[in-house]
């Protein structure tokens, strides 16, 4: 081996920091080279991507509903990977939020909005929380693995979705098209700047973010939190209770995850169809991994893959190209951040000097 | 009821297995070396894509599936150079491995949606030939690690990787080697469900069967014979849910009862809940079985 990797002992801030740039890079390269391989301009098809989408008027504010949902779930997440809590059925528990919150506003069309919307918003963030609490008490009672278990609610959710809304919950006046009546005008949270769809959801994402970041950095709990991941034995030794720390974990999670449900069939979807959600509960996974499980960082990485979902649709109308590309430049950045993270805990080294060499 | 209609059940539910049987026999091998990848999902729809798109332009089945293996391991590999030699979190490369694998699916696949192939020859009582691959697959897994000098040195590898490097065992090179073949098994569960199952190319056609064979290991308590057991519950849940759908309702004592497609369909996925539980809450029959190292990175020291 030429290289190899040597502990540095205690992690490196400098690395913490620098490795989702680099990995960012590295990503911008390789899309490039996939660009190339699929016979367009790379150049070009990278500013079709990264920079197009930005320019239009209503760029930058799109930028921001995107983002809405991936930082809600993403600071949920981030808090429960710390402790080591995998929670990756965030896409169920927002399409519960989304059935919970839409039922509400399709049985109540009339009711005046200062009601109905925060109603909503509870019922949002009490179905993720339904929908997150099976997991929790399934592995703090049974010992069940939360990864499989959260994921497999993700389909049993997206069935409930589909029998919803080609059954009880169909528009009598949808010509048989398989969704809900559109959501009245009081069950649409307020557009915060004229012209754009910048809605309620993005500013509570982002107050989200902050008290993540204040729970995290202030409270017993954040502290209790980080140490559960970090030293799972120091945490048991000191008495923190796991079981309440999964239970938080999880319903945190669930929680934000419905409501930013609630937000996206409410604001910009306006109704239930089976398509309300182009995998942000997945997608925030990386949010959180790019975002240094920080809640702070989670609205960078939140942007950033906003940006990817603006260009895969940019790319989509402009080259000519699947939509599947966005999940193929996800994945990949998602590998390249991996990699690149060895360089926070190890160094990189050349080859080992000869034995009896000075 | 009829002996033909018994046949054709015991056929059927052996096809909606053996996907099942493939992946989590190459899985629990993965597992056993002390690596979990949860990948398995994406590494089956490449494996899916891979051995269609041969097969139509070679027009070769053989070819085909000889495709989705390496497919499958060079997923793997992605996932390997990530884990053992970047020493990265094994669960966040899982998830990384199938978001990647169900977007390049996607995208190679495009072009195929719609087209049908004819599908592997049958070779035996209406099967083919990867259909008894898979049982002989379990079988030769149980023996390797039961019984084999290499099976124990696996086993020892991702129970104490500190203990077997003390030793002298080549721990990374033993890791890489156990998740290609994982890797290759899930390439040649994914050609199944493209080439045997559905003849065809969907996206996502793997509907969460790679999660399901995950969970199967755990079922099985990394045991392969019971992993046998598991996938055959699995596939003949999954057919039965498939029959409800077809026959549109079924009667119960009698009066005919309606039942949602939709609730139907979750069946799979419920079950998979519920077999996790039942086997999980013996605490101390998973700390037993499980590889005590499993998920957790391997640094030489020094």
């Amino acid at each position: 081996m030429l290289l190899r990797l040597e502990p540095r002992g205690q992690r490196s801030r400098l690395w913490t920091y620098a490795s989702p740039l680099l990995a960012l890079a590295l990503t911008v390269v390789t899309a490039a080279v996939i660009f190339a391989m699929l016979g367009k301009d790379p150049l070009q098809s990278l500013y079709v991507f990264l920079i197009s989408p930005l320019t239009s008027a209503t760029g930058l504010p799109e930028l921001f509903v995107k983002a809405a949902p991936l930082i809600l779930i993403g600071v949920g997440l981030s808090l429960g990977f710390r402790a080591n809590v995998w929670n990756i059925g965030a896409e169920g528990q927002y399409t519960l939020g989304a059935i919970f919150a839409g039922g509400l506003a399709l049985s109540y069309p009339e009711a005046p909005a200062i009601l109905l919307i925060p109603a909503m918003m509870l019922l949002g963030i009490l179905g993720g929380m339904t929908w997150a609490a099976i997991p929790a008490y399934l592995r703090t009672r049974w010992n069940a693995n939360e990864i499989l278990t959260s994921l497999m609610l993700t389909y049993v959710a997206q069935l409930l979705l589909i029998y919803l809304v080609t059954g009880p919950w169909r528009d009598p006046d949808g010509y048989g098209f398989p969704q809900t009546a559109l959501f009245s005008s009081s069950a649409t949270p307020p557009i915060l700047f004229e012209g754009t769809r910048v809605h309620l959801g993005v500013v509570v994402a982002f107050l989200a973010a902050i008290v993540g970041w204040i729970v995290l950095t202030r409270s017993v709990i954040g502290f209790q939190l980080r140490v559960l991941g970090q030293a799972p034995r120091a945490a048991r030794f000191a008495g923190f209770s796991q079981e309440r720390l999964v239970w938080l974990s999880l319903m945190v999670g669930g929680g934000l995850a419905g409501l930013a449900g609630m937000f996206e069939v409410a604001g910009p979807v306006g109704q239930l169809t089976p398509s309300i959600s182009p995998g942000y509960g997945f997608t925030a996974i990386i949010v959180a991994f790019l975002g240094r499980l920080h809640p702070i960082g989670v609205i960078f990485g939140g942007l950033i893959l906003a940006l990817s979902y603006l260009g895969g649709e940019a790319a989509q109308i402009d080259l000519g190209m699947p939509n599947a590309v966005t999940g193929i430049f996800q994945g990949i950045l998602l590998f390249f951040l991996l990699a690149c993270d060895v360089l926070i805990l190890y160094r990189l080294r050349g080859p080992r000097p000869l034995a009896g060499g000075a | 009821m009829d002996q033909a209609i018994i046949i054709s059940f015991v056929l059927s539910v052996m096809t909606a297995s053996t996907p099942l049987l493939l992946a989590a026999t190459g899985e629990l091998v993965t597992e056993k070396s002390g690596v979990l990848n949860l990948g398995v999902e994406g590494m089956m729809l490449v494996g899916a894509i891979v051995g269609f798109a041969t097969t139509v332009h070679t027009g070769s089945a053989l070819l085909g599936v000889l495709a989705a293996l390496l497919a499958g391991a060079a997923m793997a590999l992605i996932f390997a150079i990530l884990t053992l030699t970047f020493l990265a979190n094994q669960v966040a490369t899982g998830l990384a491995l199938t978001i990647f694998g169900t977007g390049l699916s996607a995208l190679v696949g495009a072009s195929y949606v719609g087209t049908a192939v004819e599908g592997l020859p049958k070779v035996l009582f209406g099967h083919d030939a990867l259909v008894y691959l898979s049982l002989i697959a379990v079988f030769a897994v149980a023996w390797f690690l039961r019984r084999s000098h290499r099976g124990l040195v696996l086993r020892a590898v991702g129970d104490s990787h500190d203990a077997a490097h003390a030793i002298g065992y080549p721990v990374v090179l033993i890791r890489y080697l156990a998740t290609l073949f994982g890797g290759a098994m899930c390439g040649l569960a994914g050609a199944y469900m493209s080439l045997a199952y559905a003849t065809s190319w969907a996206e996502n056609m793997t509907a969460g069967r790679g999660w399901i064979a995950l969970a199967l290991v755990v079922f099985a308590t990394w045991r392969p014979i019971w992993l046998l057991v598991g996938a055959y519950l699995f596939g003949g849940i999954m057919y039965g849910s498939l029959a409800i759908q077809a026959a549109g309702a079924i009667s119960l004592f009698g009066y005919p009862l309606v039942v949602p497609s939709q609730l139907v369909s979750a069946l799979p996925y419920v079950a998979t809940i519920a077999v996790l539980v039942a086997i999980s809450r013996d605490r101390a029959k998973i700390r037993m079985n499980a590889p005590a190292c499993l998920g957790r990175s391997f640094h030489a020291a020094g």
